[in-house]
């Protein structure tokens, strides 16, 4: 009888603490955050959307090696002698135009190797999270500052001059071959031009 | 009397009655389930430290009203397997137990829908359907959640229906009347003269009754939580368990008359606790009518006292909700038979003893 009675006060007595906590909790201020409108703090070394400075980019294609996942896709075109590409921030002279830095973020797993190798530290995580999309080609991120057109006329130019070079070569190598004839019709044996041309090469 | 009142304005005695038997369901059910459903969401949310819906109007006011109306336009599903007739009446026949009980209800001395003399056990009585109706849709859906959460509504609310109407019977006892507008003006306006402070009783006798009216309260409390089926008592929706128990394969409106009875169910049961022990419409200090000497004020202040009280104890009832983890079946069965059967026996036996001193 005496535990029973008991029973039953505390079951009223233990029920007035549970309501005193929760009626606390009341005005507790709540911890929401409200998602879209308040963003939360993301820590300081947070992972996120990469981004490219294109700006300071060599073109070394470092980061795109260090990639476990191969997301990163560099393509470069020498410039030609008289073109000045400029020095990145920390000055190293660019000598490569870059003509495709794509990184597909479908495939990227954020894990941040690419960033680390960098000589220019052109490439690092940003803050951004929210890049959702509704097609899987539209992860694909083009960083190039170029102009479409601008590329192809690098990667024209390049060509021309190749082959401008191609052919001094072959002129030049004619010519050489012309000149070692003709000295061997004159002189049998004369190394000397042989040897610089051999060196131009 | 509204009734009378109307009578005399719209000199058909057909339309006043018409009036005043719709009155409650659009004056106050349905604005009261809009906000009832808000209050909860709101009071939940706070209690586990969240915002909760916050984003259709300021905080989230016109929450409900977006839910009736996604309610309003879903399919009517009714499934194959399912007798179709009780299946469609079910929801019905809740909704109409748990309206009648308005009817009884004293939202102020000049508005009660019917001044019974049997008031409180009508709306007992009349609440009794809810059962019949639970009981139809859990086995007109085929579903054995639906059935299961049925059986145990059905053993729950005749259960803890003898608890509450121990307690009505010492009440009556007292004051000698089951009519709840008599009830309501005999606990004049004046809190010490409220049931749960002894009522209009003097002397030796209303120190006496204080304590057990006190008790009474919380028995009654608890077995009108229990009836309608709200946490810790709510095995018979127990979401963790049975799905949703009865109205598992109800969708749209008819899920919508199961919500609304439900809501509508908690203010009823308010209210009995609140008319029982709390005054009913009176308030506990006076009024302002009868000091300015406007006695057309008082009604109005009558019904947002009986207001204020109802959606007190309907916040009580969130609040433990929120407080309590839910019953076992066989503790809820206990808790009844073992516990609040046999004190309120003995509350019976001793106000008896009591009232005859």
């Amino acid at each position: 009888m005496k535990d029973y009675i008991l029973n039953f006060w505390q079951g009223l007595f233990t029920i007035l603490i549970g309501m005193k906590v929760t009626f606390r909790h009341l005005f507790v201020p709540a911890v929401t955050i409200q998602y879209p409108t308040v963003k939360p703090q993301m820590p300081e070394r947070e992972r996120n959307r990469l981004y490219v400075n294109m700006d300071d980019c060599i073109g070394c294609d470092q980061c795109a090696r260090a990639c476990p996942v191969n997301c990163i896709e560099i393509d470069t075109v020498k410039s030609l002698p008289e073109e000045d590409l400029g020095k990145t921030s920390n000055g190293k002279k660019k000598a490569l135009w870059v003509t495709t830095f794509n990184i597909d973020f479908a495939k990227c797993c954020y894990c941040q190797l690419c960033v680390f190798p960098c000589p220019t530290e052109c490439i690092y995580m940003t803050d951004v999270y929210e890049f959702s999309e509704f097609k899987r080609e539209n992860l694909l991120y083009d960083f190039v500052t170029l102009l479409p057109e601008e590329r192809i006329q690098k990667k024209k130019n390049f060509e021309e001059m190749q082959a401008r070079k191609e052919i001094e070569k072959v002129a030049a190598a004619k010519k050489a071959a012309e000149e070692k004839v003709a000295a061997q019709a004159n002189k049998p044996a004369e190394p000397k031009p042989d040897s610089k041309e051999e060196n131009k090469q | 009397m509204m009734y009378d009142w109307l009578n005399n304005l719209t000199g058909s005695p057909i339309l006043a009655m018409f009036i005043v038997s719709l009155l409650p369901l659009f004056v106050f059910i349905l604005p009261f389930a809009l906000f009832a459903v808000l209050m909860e969401r709101k009071v939940s949310a706070h209690m586990q430290d969240r915002l909760g819906p916050m984003r259709t109007g300021y905080h989230g006011i016109l929450q409900t009203i977006a839910d009736i109306i996604k309610l309003l336009q879903k399919e009517d599903l009714v499934p194959t397997a399912t007798d179709k007739t009780l299946f469609n009446f079910a929801p019905l026949l809740v909704f109409i137990g748990s309206y009648a009980a308005f009817a009884a209800i004293p939202f102020s001395g000049f508005f009660i829908g019917s001044k019974i003399d049997l008031g409180i056990i009508f709306i007992v009585g009349v609440t009794g359907l809810v059962v019949a109706g639970i009981l139809m849709a859990g086995w007109a859906s085929n579903n054995k959640y639906s059935l299961l959460g049925a059986m145990r509504s059905a053993a729950q609310i005749i259960s803890y229906e003898i608890p509450t109407l121990l307690i009505i019977l010492t009440i009556i006892m007292i004051t000698g009347t089951l009519s709840l507008y008599d009830l309501s003006e005999m606990q004049t306006p004046y809190f010490w003269n409220w049931m749960i402070l002894g009522g209009p009783a003097v002397g030796l006798q209303k120190i006496l009754l204080i304590p057990l009216m006190i008790m009474g309260c919380l028995i009654i409390y608890t077995s009108t939580l229990a009836e309608v089926n709200r946490t810790p008592f709510d095995i018979p929706e127990a979401e963790s368990e049975l799905v949703s128990g009865y109205h598992t394969e109800y969708s749209g409106m008819k899920f919508a008359m199961f919500f609304l009875a439900e809501y509508a169910n908690m203010f009823a049961v308010s209210a009995i606790v609140a008319v029982l022990f709390f005054g009913g419409y009176q308030s506990p200090f006076g009024y302002l009518g009868n000091l300015l000497g406007l006695k057309w004020l008082i009604p109005i202040e009558q019904f947002s006292w009986f207001t204020a009280k109802g959606l007190f104890f309907v916040f009580v009832q969130m609040w433990l909700r929120w407080t309590l983890p839910r019953f076992r079946v066989d503790q809820l069965m206990a808790f009844c038979w073992k516990y609040l059967i046999p004190f309120s026996f003995v509350i019976l036996l001793l106000v008896g003893l009591i009232t005859l001193i």
